[in-house]
């Protein structure tokens, strides 16, 4: 096998070294009881050939059409990934060093982070960005968690049921074994947050609002700002388009105190769902709340500038039974691939981008709802927008995914059983003119 | 770090076994830690403190004391109101390694229950416990 | 001076990315717009975030100069204890790089998905072979969070017996995650010391082990490196109480093949395939942290779980969500997918004769190592070793040189360091783990060097404290870091 490098006069005189006959003998400490005599019943080993053909086969029976055009988000974006991301990420000091525990030899990742901290904190509008949590569901809990510990009476979150389902579905996971619960905020009829039935909740450590939320729609952070201010409870924003902040007014500029969600847009590929980039962000007085690694700028001992991980004894390794958060890595790789996206895409190009996608969405809401399609809404949005189909959509959209790989929305019944034949379209920049002309044309006739 | 016979242990003031040291010569009391304990913790980074008003029971854990990679908890040797804290460690946590008995002290109480006072050791004490 | 592989080089400075920026400069490629604009009401739009404003070249070099101050496996020897840094097969990128796998969608539908669903649940096969379980779940996403998942699911088991207990046993020698993983599900630990071998005792479990404990979080082998040996009396003294047994699996990469910890009495073990399975680290993530349970446990297990369907003609796989004792859901989607396709593809290219060689040899060559270094450093428990070997600086105290100094000269001998200070239990942790895809030379070159630092500790201590000497920076101040964060430019 090509990656064990040892000869069988290496392992002779090895194991002449440590005074072992066999290899089988190095494991000889191990009572035999508990020795295993089923083997492992997986096949052998294949070439490199024989693998590039296997998992060819595989991967054809995801997307059979190489030409996929994805009308469809729900918190994992097709976005235009730069040639030179996969290219600086492949880059194996990157991909192969561990955590910088060895800041010396680190400094690569080191200030990578750094530098992404400081740029998702400028996107984010808040203080202080975490170097990443898995993604924007578990950042998320960690957030809800953040607010019911500080908390000194409430134990009670409040979240919008407009936050992501599946993010709602983690908080329950985490909370259950917990004191701490979780309330639902119900939405209006304008596919916003109920902020009225949120003033008649009491309690509350924390209230969590999504905007974009999960219909696309953007939410009213000012008043919710308001309410977290009355009701003393943290104000906890959370996203999935973090490329909806290249345009909108950002949850830092409302006073949100701390801010969680995904960051996948990023360049990051959306490889079936992970791995993505939970991004947590607070205010300055949230620094030792937040759970997470963090990169703090320094100097060695000869006054050059550098970089380590900081406010250590947060973590588990310190603080073991007593720390903020059982979480150990950070999407480590996934965080440098965002900073390196957000350094191409620069001020310019991070405006224009978002702008694309905003564009876009609206003309291919223009376009459905000159063939039949009614917009469930109407209320502002990014990328993301719900529509209530004609008849007969559900077959024709099988066709089309199967035919030619154009996925045209996602059916939101499964998540809001009130919504019959209401479908999340989202429309970004690799999205033309013409994929939207054939649509329009595809779902008529 | 210190040998024992180096370390600073004033005559005046009180200790406990968790390394803080009690002065109870004035009605609010003053609380922090020991020259032992700073010194055994190394560079100080931050201290968690409680805030006015707060109460606690002898033994309590009131605060903590961190260095880069080590956490202490610290106990309040009797039961008391928080009535003043060490505003100053926020910004400067190293006064409690450069001054631990005075600029570097953590709370000041209002004790409830002064004869808990007895459980508490004088020098002579301490040092022998540290010998073990 | 021995033949090191590490020697100065040519170092770039690199200022922070925005000092390099230049008002007018985009670095990504933008299309034409072909479509009309459509303004949001200004109450909505913010301010442009100040993003740097670069060249494609500017980001180029700025990132290649950071790689630069970079270690990684490829670069050198590795010998990082508990963690496992094997060489990272670049076959395995190319697979997950596929664009089947890399631009498919969480919600295309079942129907849709069927190579990666087919992939999932046969790395699910896999790993439940290789570690003697009933069922596994790859939807963890990462060691400490399958450690939370194991955890959640052994809190919903008591409790659906009616009975929820408030305590967990962790050893002195767990990894960090394991008690903060226990505290999330409100459990308190009580910690147990290991014996004078450096592994459990059953009468000191027995001690603890009470109708109010919910079981024991073991890691086996343990990070001494030694194998627990009373693993079976220790699994059937909590068992008879009615608790259950966590298994940290971390250190599997020592047993593939030898033992399987679903046939010795563990209920729920937790793998790393960023360790065992060689994803690449990243630097600090994305790993994966599948979880396999017994029968016991499988119907706690997190949801969506993907069941395959056989008809006569066809295989179909699907996603189900109803799961009426599921602990619920743990990652947004299914997990790290991406680092799945690595793992499964990196168990096919070795077959399962080869895992089992990786397991032979690893442990080989931490007992070669544990050997010829055994008199030029002190080594607390002298006992057959697994994957990995704990050393501490005994010997070289008495010339004021402790293990973080001996850490540091190795970087400029071209080594990553091993684990430092960690396990907690031994004073001056320093904790090899070679790992199997080592060669004899590297590892002979490693022993040289360490050899070679121990003499320095004696001849010239000086040139050890002062170390790393040849790095882009040297030690760094750590303290004003803590004291005075800046966490951002």
């Amino acid at each position: 096998m090509r990656y064990l490098p040892h000869t069988k006069e290496d392992i002779e005189s090895m194991l002449q070294i440590t005074g072992h006959k066999t290899l089988e003998n190095l494991f000889d400490s191990i009572p035999q009881n508990l020795k295993t005599n089923t083997g492992i019943n997986i096949p052998d080993s294949l070439s490199e050939w024989d693998l590039n053909s296997h998992m060819i086969e595989l991967a054809s029976k995801n997307i059979p059409n190489k030409n996929y055009k994805y009308f469809i988000g729900a918190g994992s974006y097709d976005h235009y990934i730069p040639s030179i991301i996969p290219y600086l990420i492949s880059r194996s000091e990157f991909m192969t060093a561990y955590t910088p525990y060895q800041p010396e030899i680190g400094q690569g990742t080191l200030q990578g982070i750094y530098e992404f901290q400081t740029m998702v904190a400028q996107l984010l509008g808040m203080d202080i960005a975490t170097a990443s949590h898995y993604d924007g569901g578990t950042a998320l809990a960690e957030a809800a968690l953040i607010s019911l510990r500080t908390h000194k009476t409430a134990n009670t979150v409040a979240v919008s049921n407009l936050v992501h389902p599946s993010h709602r579905q983690i908080i329950q996971t985490y909370l259950r074994p917990t004191q701490f619960k979780m309330v639902q905020i119900p939405s209006t009829k304008d596919g916003k947050t109920d902020l009225k039935a949120l003033k008649s909740m009491d309690d509350l450590a924390g209230i969590c609002v999504q905007s974009p939320n999960f219909f696309g729609n953007i939410e009213d952070f000012k008043q919710v700002r308001q309410i977290c201010t009355d009701k003393n409870a943290l104000m906890i924003a959370s996203f999935t388009e973090a490329l909806s902040y290249g345009l909108l007014k950002n949850p830092g500029g409302f006073g949100a105190d701390i801010v969680a969600g995904e960051g996948q847009s990023l360049g990051i590929s959306k490889s079936f769902g992970g791995p993505g980039l939970g991004l947590l962000t607070g205010t300055q007085k949230q620094m030792r709340n937040l759970p997470g690694r963090l990169v703090g700028k320094t100097k060695d001992i000869n006054g050059k500038r550098g970089y380590v991980l900081t406010l250590a004894t947060r973590e588990q390794h310190i603080r073991r039974e007593k720390a903020t958060s059982n979480i150990c890595s950070n999407n480590g790789l996934c965080a440098m691939t965002a900073g390196i996206y957000l350094a191409t895409t620069g001020k310019i190009g991070i405006r224009k981008i978002a702008q694309l996608n905003h564009d876009k969405a609206i003309y291919l809401q223009n376009s459905l709802k000159e063939v039949g399609f009614i917009p469930a809404f109407n209320t502002p949005f990014f990328n993301e927008f719900v529509m209530k189909v004609p008849k007969g959509f559900k077959t024709k959209r099988n066709a089309l995914a199967k035919k030619q790989s154009i996925f045209a929305g996602i059916d939101l019944e499964p998540f809001y059983p009130e919504l019959k034949n209401h479908y999340l379209f989202c429309a970004t920049e690799t999205i033309s003119k013409e994929d939207i002309d054939h649509l329009a044309k595809e779902v008529t006739s | 770090m210190k040998e024992l016979n180096e370390l600073n242990l004033p005559e005046n003031i009180k200790y406990t076994k968790d390394h803080e040291w009690i002065d109870l010569s004035k009605d609010l009391v003053t609380i922090g830690i020991n020259d032992y304990a700073q010194d055994q913790l190394g560079e100080i980074v931050f201290v968690e403190l409680p805030e006015v008003g707060d109460t606690f029971s002898q033994g309590d854990e009131f605060g903590s004391v961190e260095s880069v990679k080590a956490v202490s908890e610290i106990y309040i040797p009797i039961s008391g109101e928080i009535t003043q804290i060490n505003e100053a460690l926020e910004d400067a946590p190293e006064l409690v390694n450069e001054s631990c008995y005075d600029k570097g002290w953590l709370i000041k109480i209002k004790p409830s229950d002064p004869s808990q006072t007895k459980d508490l050791l004088d020098k002579a004490a301490y040092l022998k416990m540290l010998k073990g | 001076m021995t033949n090191k592989p590490g020697i100065g080089g040519l170092k770039f400075n690199e200022s922070e990315v925005w000092d390099r920026s230049k008002k007018g400069r985009c670095a990504i490629s933008l299309p034409k717009s072909d479509v009309k604009e459509s303004r949001l009401d200004n109450s909505l739009i913010g301010d442009v975030p100040d993003l740097p404003q670069l060249s494609e070249l500017d980001v180029v070099r700025h990132y290649t100069h950071l790689s630069q101050w970079n270690f990684g496996i490829d670069s050198g020897m590795y010998p990082l204890g508990s963690c496992t840094m094997k060489y990272n097969p670049k076959t395995n990128e190319i697979q997950a790089n596929r664009q089947g796998f890399a631009a498919a969608h969480p919600f295309c539908g079942d129907q849709f998905s069927q190579g990666a669903l087919k992939l999932m649940h046969t790395l699910e096969t896999f790993l439940a072979h290789i570690t003697g379980f009933d069922a596994v779940t790859v939807q963890p996403a990462a060691g400490a969070h399958g450690e939370l998942t194991g955890m959640l699911m052994i809190h919903k088991y008591h409790e659906k017996n009616g009975r929820q207990r408030s305590k967990i046993i962790i050893p002195d020698t767990a990894h960090g995650t394991n008690p903060a993983s226990a505290s999330l599900c409100g459990y308190d630990s009580v910690k147990v010391s290991s014996g004078p071998n450096g592994i459990l005792e059953p009468d000191a479990i027995a001690a603890v082990m009470d109708e109010d404990t919910a079981g024991i979080m073991i890691t086996n082998p343990n990070t001494l490196g030694l194998f627990e040996n009373n693993i079976k009396k220790i699994t059937d003294i909590v068992h008879a109480k009615g608790g259950l047994v966590y298994g940290d699996g971390a250190n599997m990469n020592a047993i593939m093949g030898v033992v399987k910890p679903g046939e010795i009495g563990i209920d729920v073990l937790h793998l790393n395939l960023h360790k065992t399975f060689s994803t690449p680290h990243g630097g600090g993530g994305p790993g994966a942290g599948p979880v396999a349970v017994n029968k016991i446990l499988e119907p706690f297990l997190p949801v969506p779980r993907i069941v395959k369907e056989t008809t006569k003609d066809k295989e179909t796989y699907k996603f189900i969500t109803h799961s009426p004792d599921t602990i619920g859901r743990m990652h947004t989607f299914y997990g790290h997918f991406g680092v799945l396709v690595r793992a499964y593809s990196y168990i096919l290219s070795l077959g399962g004769k080869g895992l089992c060689d990786v397991s032979k040899l690893a442990v080989l060559n931490a007992n070669y190592i544990k050997e010829k270094l055994k008199g030029t450093l002190n080594l607390p428990y002298d006992l057959p070793c697994m994957h990995e070997c704990v050393f501490n600086d005994r010997i070289q105290k008495e010339f004021g040189i402790t293990t973080m100094d001996m850490a540091k000269r190795l970087l400029d001998y071209g080594f990553h360091p091993p684990t430092i200070y960690f396990p907690l239990v031994v004073d001056g942790a320093f904790m090899v783990e070679p790992t199997e895809t080592e060669s004899k030379e590297s590892i002979d070159q490693f022993i040289d060097a360490v050899e070679s630092i121990a003499k320095e500790a004696k001849t010239n201590p000086e040139i050890l404290k002062s170390a790393p000497h040849i790095t882009k920076v040297t030690r760094l101040d750590e303290v004003t870091a803590a004291r005075k964060p800046c966490l951002k430019g």
